[in-house]
């Protein structure tokens, strides 16, 4: 993070009178080492989830993306299955890149977090039980149910500021199917999507 | 932990298929991972999960880093990556090839449609994620109140998240919960 912090991004020297000197054009293409780094980068310092952080790297502080065409990737990558962030730096490693760019960009991504991740597994599973550490685990679950509760209800907003109506009824139902009856995901999605796009159809115009 | 391939082909499977049932992102599998792993294989008790997810929460990375530690737990450090390549291969495939042809479809009825459709139904299931986790993790009053607190921690102020975390361990420390 300190080194892309550090990386002044002046604006192009290119000739003030030149036309094609938009800033956009005059970032040079990263090379595959630079992905992987960027991206590593980005894996270790996001803490409180990696969007922001990976909007701020590849945005602010490298300019490999335009804000709109971030933007439009994370629409796209929002209405598709998946982790979103990951599907998102897949795409922008293979538009730069091809499919090893793709692959520098993942493993920068996913590679410390791994490794990040059996370390701390491992350390559960041997200290797990210490009866210090009992406590710290419960609180930390406790503060991470708070957390989740937090972004369901901030993703909810704008749903709270209409009156009731469909799509309420469906994220209600979503919530009582998996959340209280515990059915399959499967089976719920098959049911729900199909009805909220439903919905959904008919809310919108007919252009 | 049993690290055979048995394991890691179902581990594999698993996630893979589930993959494609996170409408919205990795946080709305939570509540099927939950059910796949503590309820149909019993690979968790309720307790692990809910600790492991806050583990995951509590450090850098992608929220879906939480199917690796879920994978390390259940098949070791095999398991960890197995489980995140499942996760996350192939959607990663799949919206790479939709990228290709998205523009023409930009302003398509229904892919305006799907797209906002798809909204509410998320929303319930981070919602469910939440009421899991809540269940799991606040077997008594001090940790409902430090759920509560988080939430109000998180949703109406602009604090990093990691403080309320930071907070919660030293009260679970001073043996509160």
């Amino acid at each position: 993070m300190s080194e892309s912090d550090s990386a002044p991004s002046p604006a192009p020297a290119a000739e003030p009178n030149d036309p094609s000197a938009v800033p956009a054009a005059a970032i040079p293409r990263p090379s595959i080492a630079d992905l992987f780094l960027a991206f590593a980068g980005v894996s270790v310092s996001s803490f409180g989830g990696v969007l922001a952080w990976a909007r701020r790297m590849l945005v602010e502080n490298k300019r490999w993306m335009m804000a709109e065409e971030f933007n439009d990737l994370l629409a796209l990558c929002q209405f598709l299955p998946g982790p979103n962030i990951v599907n998102l730096c897949a795409v922008f490693g293979v538009r730069v890149r091809g499919v090893p760019g793709a692959l520098a960009c993942l493993i920068g991504l996913l590679g410390p977090s791994v490794v990040l991740m059996i370390a701390a597994g491992t350390l559960y599973r041997r200290f797990g039980a210490l009866p210090e550490l009992r406590g710290v685990l419960s609180g930390l679950a406790a503060a991470a149910a708070g957390m989740i509760a937090a972004t369901a209800v901030k993703l909810a907003e704008p749903l709270l500021r209409f009156r009731f109506g469909p799509e309420h009824a469906v994220a209600v139902a979503t919530f009582v199917a998996i959340g209280m009856l515990r059915l399959s995901l499967p089976l719920v999605l098959l049911v729900m999507v199909p009805v909220s796009i439903g919905f959904a159809w008919r809310g919108t115009d007919a252009n | 932990m049993r690290i055979d391939s048995a394991t890691l082909a179902a581990l594999f499977l698993q996630f893979a298929v589930l993959s494609f049932f996170a409408v919205g992102g990795a946080s709305s599998a939570v509540p099927e991972m939950h059910r796949q792993t503590v309820e149909v294989t019993h690979w968790l008790t309720e307790r692990q999960f809910s600790e492991l997810f806050a583990v995951a929460r509590a450090m850098p990375g992608p929220n879906v880093m939480f199917v690796a530690l879920l994978g390390h737990f259940i098949a070791g450090a095999p398991g960890a990556v197995v489980a995140t390549v499942a996760m996350c291969g192939p959607t990663c495939f799949l919206a790479y090839g939709v990228s290709r042809v998205f523009e023409r479809f930009r302003n398509a009825r229904w892919r305006v449609a799907i797209q906002a459709g798809l909204v509410p139904v998320t929303i319930g299931l981070i919602a469910a994620s939440a009421l899991i986790i809540a269940q799991a993790a606040d077997h008594d009053w001090a940790a409902f109140a430090i759920t509560a607190a988080t939430f109000a921690l998180v949703y109406w102020t602009r604090f990093p998240p990691l403080v309320a975390f930071a907070c919660a361990a030293v009260l679970g420390l001073s043996g509160l919960v």
